[in-house]
């Protein structure tokens, strides 16, 4: 995979105290941090970094338009844990990185972003693929930087990756003009890293803790609400000694679902707008709500005035921001999500006795299990998700991008492991699916990776199949295909007296012909009886392939809160 | 409700835009905001009064700019014991019977003339909003042409005065 040559294969380290080029520095700093591949698109104003990536080897994968290469820093930084780089041009090609910063920046997802700038002589001057980058990427980053001195670069890269990474992590951008990339200075990487106003609370405070550990044992109605802060930390296992000790009910948020296993038991399924009638209403009924890692984003929530009216709220958060936003706190914890599960686990309190509630919670499952009506003639699309489940064992990395699709595969792909989910949660970004599966096939080298996309979305992205062709990666591609903008036309049919305003797509374009464009082998499956042996043929294909699986169009995604409603008030829990 | 909050922040390029940044996105509103180097000049500190609804949109205030990796501290001192200071120039309308009276409004308030014109002079008062205010108003009458005022800035008082200990039993309680 990519261009390697025999000195370097990027990963030999130059000495500290070097007198080397900013370029040079960026690729040493890179080495040092581990980057094992950075994924971008070189321009006029990164030419002295690309050469450097040309003279040392280091593992680069071009894509094909900047936001695939974004998106795919993304889908690694999620499944790896460890930051995304991503290396762009400046002017356009920065700003063609933006939707992707916006959506890391929501969803917490650590990155490295390098954009290009013009000289330092001519920032201002309205140059050639000039763009203010620091001034538009301000507010969707977790922190910026431009380069304006050739020694301040490793200090800034080293920053970049520490902030990028720690606390809540977050995307964070270098600017670096092209005569400071071209400039020599002495390169020493070995200084501490010193941000006094940037110090992250890892460690919770005890007496919170204890609260929070005797609110549980007093509690009658407890509800634990997971998100992906549990997944940043690493902490399912303990999540799970937690949850599995004090036996405690979990619902989860879309960007949460794999922090504790979603065939388990206890676990009550996606909370929010298309969350299970049982999550919802367990959060409608508690007496506590533990929130770990999780924002009460206004799709999780529902209205706020009828959101867990009889709750008091315990919220773990590694950003105290996030306690007390949105809902009132009772019990605020800041800290690691990790270490505060680590606490309570080693707390020893008087475990609490929910039987009650866990009797009134299993009936509601029975009563409001997640259903949909079978067809002959259509391909359901959750019956699809649930066909995927199986034929990949519930072990696949599953990307998706925004919409119905998400919804479906978030609801019937029962996510166990916490490296399996990469969504688009907070942004909601079409196109982000498919390169992300990218990003995570890299991360993941020997996993199954099924990108579940909307055939709307795929389009915004599609070109980066020329990186699965390139590099035979395997990525599988599953197009739910309904030949409209699958949750745009719902709410037009719901809220909008059925007036489809341009969501239903009048021409399609071949896509078994796209992907055979791309030598991807494709499949069109219109039979819902054909599609189990596709796709098990093409998930043992050991390349890149593309399945457009044309669905039932008129679909809609339940059950379902309305915009304005509570947890209480879903609509199509029944069939 | 009105509260006066300091920080002190890196002295680097940008930071006024970060911070002005963020208030402008989550719909903060701010009233007045100062900022200047302090006795290290790669600190600067800034003093800002905001308006917000309540006690929560107060913490988001803070907790929002806490996590801007620029800002080392921030304080609300509203209900510190402070000094509080702005600066504000008046230029009044005053043809020459008028000068002698506006001069004695201005004395009581310790403002000073600093520039004198055919119809016109130009007032310079310092102190707290509230004295700022009230000579802003004493001179209305008279027709302000211009009006330029910094925005308060503040610190903390260096030896607090501690707060008189009222005995617990007591015939004034």
């Amino acid at each position: 995979m990519g261009p390697e040559t025999e000195e370097m294969q990027g990963r030999e380290l130059k000495d500290e105290n070097q007198e080397m080029t900013g370029a040079s520095m960026l690729i040493q700093a890179l080495a040092r941090e581990n980057v094992d591949v950075i994924f971008g698109y070189p321009g006029g104003a990164n030419l002295t970094t690309y050469d450097e990536i040309y003279r040392t080897g280091m593992h680069h994968v071009l894509a094909r338009h900047e936001q695939g290469a974004v998106h795919a820093a993304e889908g690694y930084a999620r499944v790896s844990g460890n930051p995304g780089v991503c290396v762009v041009t400046s002017g356009p090609g920065a700003t063609n990185v933006v939707t992707g910063i916006a959506d890391a920046m929501i969803d917490s997802l650590p990155l490295v972003v390098i954009t290009g700038q013009v000289a330092t002589n001519a920032i201002g001057t309205d140059a050639f693929q000039e763009a203010d980058v620091i001034g538009v990427t301000m507010p969707i980053t977790k922190h910026n930087f431009q380069a304006r001195e050739v020694e301040d670069l490793p200090r800034m890269i080293k920053e970049a990756f520490h902030i990028a990474s720690t606390g809540r992590p977050g995307p964070v951008l270098i600017d670096l003009p092209k005569d400071i990339a071209a400039a020599s200075g002495f390169f020493n990487y070995n200084q501490p890293v010193e941000l006094p106003g940037y110090q992250p609370t890892v460690i919770p405070n005890k007496l919170q803790i204890k609260k929070l550990a005797d609110a549980v044992s007093e509690a009658d109605r407890p509800v634990v609400l997971t998100g992906a802060g549990v997944l940043h930390a690493h902490g399912s296992d303990e999540l799970y000694d937690y949850i599995t000790k004090q036996q405690l009910p979990v619902a989860s948020t879309l960007l949460g679902l794999g922090a504790f296993p979603g065939t388990h038991e206890l676990s009550l399924g996606m909370v929010g707008m298309h969350g299970t009638y049982t999550a919802n209403m367990a959060l409608h009924e508690s007496d506590l709500l533990i929130s770990i890692g999780a924002r009460f984003d206004d799709r999780v929530t529902g209205a706020l005035k009828h959101f867990a009216p009889n709750a008091k709220v315990a919220h773990i958060d590694i950003d105290p921001a996030e306690i007390g936003k949105n809902i009132e706190t009772q019990i605020p914890v800041v800290g690691d999500a990790k270490e505060a599960l680590r606490m309570l686990n080693e707390y020893n309190g008087t475990p609490g006795e929910f039987s009650e509630w866990k009797q009134q919670l299993q009936a509601w499952q029975e009563e409001y299990p997640l259903w949909y009506h079978e067809e002959k003639d259509f391909l359901k699309p959750q019956h699809l998700m649930e066909m995927i489940y199986e034929e990949t064992k519930g072990e696949a990395v599953v990307t998706t991008d925004v919409g119905q699709h998400q919804m479906w595969a978030a609801q019937y792909y029962k996510f166990d492991r916490p490296d399996c989910w990469v969504t688009s949660g907070g942004l909601g970004t079409m196109g982000f699916g498919f390169p992300a599966a990218i990003g995570a096939q890299f991360a993941a080298p020997d996993r199954q990776v099924v990108a579940v996309l909307g055939d709307a979305g795929f389009q915004m992205t599609a070109q980066e199949m020329s990186i699965l062709q390139e590099l035979n990666l395997p990525v599988k591609i599953i197009l739910v295909n309904n030949a409209s903008l699958g949750m745009v036309r719902q709410w037009q049919e719901l809220f909008y007296e059925q007036r489809y305003s341009n969501s239903v797509f009048p021409i399609q374009p071949d896509f078994v012909k796209m992907a055979e464009a791309y030598n991807i082998k494709g499949w069109k499956i219109e039979n819902p009886g054909d599609m189990q042996e596709v796709l098990r043929e093409a998930l043992a294909h050991s390349g890149p392939v593309l399945m457009d699986c044309r669905v039932e169009k008129e679909e809609n995604v339940y059950p379902m809160i309305a915009p304005g409603k509570g947890h209480h008030e879903m609509e199509g829990i029944k069939p | 409700m009105k509260r006066t909050i300091i920080a002190t922040v890196n002295n680097n390029s940008g930071v006024m835009n970060r911070i002005t940044g963020l208030f402008a996105r989550r719909q903060f509103n701010i009233e007045s905001i100062t900022v200047g180097m302090t006795e290290n000049p790669e600190i600067s500190r800034m003093t800002f009064v905001v308006n917000v609804d309540n006690e929560r949109g107060l913490d988001q205030v803070i907790k929002q700019l806490n996590k801007q990796v620029d800002v080392l501290k921030v304080r609300d001192i509203t209900d510190d014991s402070i000094i509080a200071r702005e600066l504000a120039l008046i230029k009044v309308v005053a043809a020459p019977q008028h000068r002698g009276e506006i001069s004695a409004l201005a004395e009581p308030f310790r403002a000073t003339v600093v520039d004198v014109g055919r119809e016109s002079i130009t007032l310079q008062v310092t102190g707290d909003q509230q004295k700022v205010e009230a000579l802003i108003d004493l001179l209305k009458p008279y027709g302000i042409k211009e009006l330029a005022r910094t925005g308060i800035t503040a610190f903390k008082r260096g030896a607090v005065k501690s707060d008189f200990e009222t005995p617990k039993h007591s015939i004034l309680n």
